[in-house]
């Protein structure tokens, strides 16, 4: 019998879809930040990316089942701690830089910019939804944290073609912080 | 015998082994690395296989009998 958690690839296709139709259920993806820093902060340790993570499962369906993987071994410097903590450190100031822009849309210094950045650089304008229901500066939040999905699922596709399904586990900014978090918290414990 | 040998260093916790293993010899060590159960592995390689991060290696081991 497969368990419920077993199907929350669905959940994390239809929210990647979902921003598509409407920037603003963009905010739902932060399920998927709280989510695992809480579990590890009270001592479950990476349960999250163990059970819960439907992307991952999304990539093991998309790669194992469905064989768009190549399967070969990841590069060493990769799974090294140095790319590790350096990508979340870039990944971090990224969100940080995300959050200032959202701070000058709600100051009124900026105006909002209906706008998907992929990859950091790349703008794609995203103008189709309608968010004058909402303050701006909840829909410019909208629109930064759903480029911070894309743009890591994209990453992560693009490893998991040339590499194993999972890939994007091994540089994942959140497996990263819920390990650290785990390595401080059980740091007595390790052998 | 075969047995499956986990770079702890180099582990990144991920779960897919534990996931994968048909005998249930994986678990993660709170969140921090993947540990074998040598009394359960039977060295089939799957984890070794599956392991996103390549950390995994499946080695002759001597057995004390």
């Amino acid at each position: 019998m497969k368990k419920w958690y077993e199907y929350l690839w669905i959940f994390s296709a239809v929210y990647m879809i979902s921003g598509f139709f409407n920037i603003l259920f963009a905010w739902i993806g932060m399920i998927c930040f709280i989510t695992p820093l809480l579990l590890s902060i009270i001592g479950k340790g990476k349960i999250y990316c163990n059970r819960y993570c439907g992307r991952g499962q999304l990539f093991e369906l998309l790669g194992g089942r469905l064989k768009l993987s190549s399967n070969r071994n990841i590069p060493a410097f990769i799974r090294s701690k140095w790319f590790r903590y350096g990508f979340l450190a870039f990944f971090m100031t990224m969100f940080a830089i995300m959050i200032f822009s959202t701070y000058l849309v709600y100051n009124g210094t900026n105006n909002l910019k209906e706008v998907v950045t992929l990859l950091w650089t790349i703008k794609l304008p995203w103008n189709w939804t309608n968010t004058s229901a909402v303050s701006p500066w909840v829909a410019q939040f909208a629109f930064g944290f759903y480029s911070v999905m894309l743009t890591s699922t994209i990453l992560g596709l693009i490893t998991m073609f040339f590499f194993k399904p999972r890939s994007w586990c091994v540089y994942c900014p959140m497996g990263t912080m819920t390990q650290g978090i785990s390595m401080l918290k059980y740091r007595g414990k390790v052998k | 015998m075969k047995k499956a040998m986990i770079n702890q260093a180099e582990c990144v916790a991920c779960g897919v082994c534990e996931k994968n293993c048909p005998r249930k010899a994986i678990t993660i060590f709170h969140g921090i690395y993947a540990q074998v159960n040598e009394n359960l592995c039977i060295g089939c390689r799957k984890c070794e296989r599956v392991c996103p991060a390549s950390v995994i290696q499946v080695v002759q081991k001597e057995v004390a009998s």
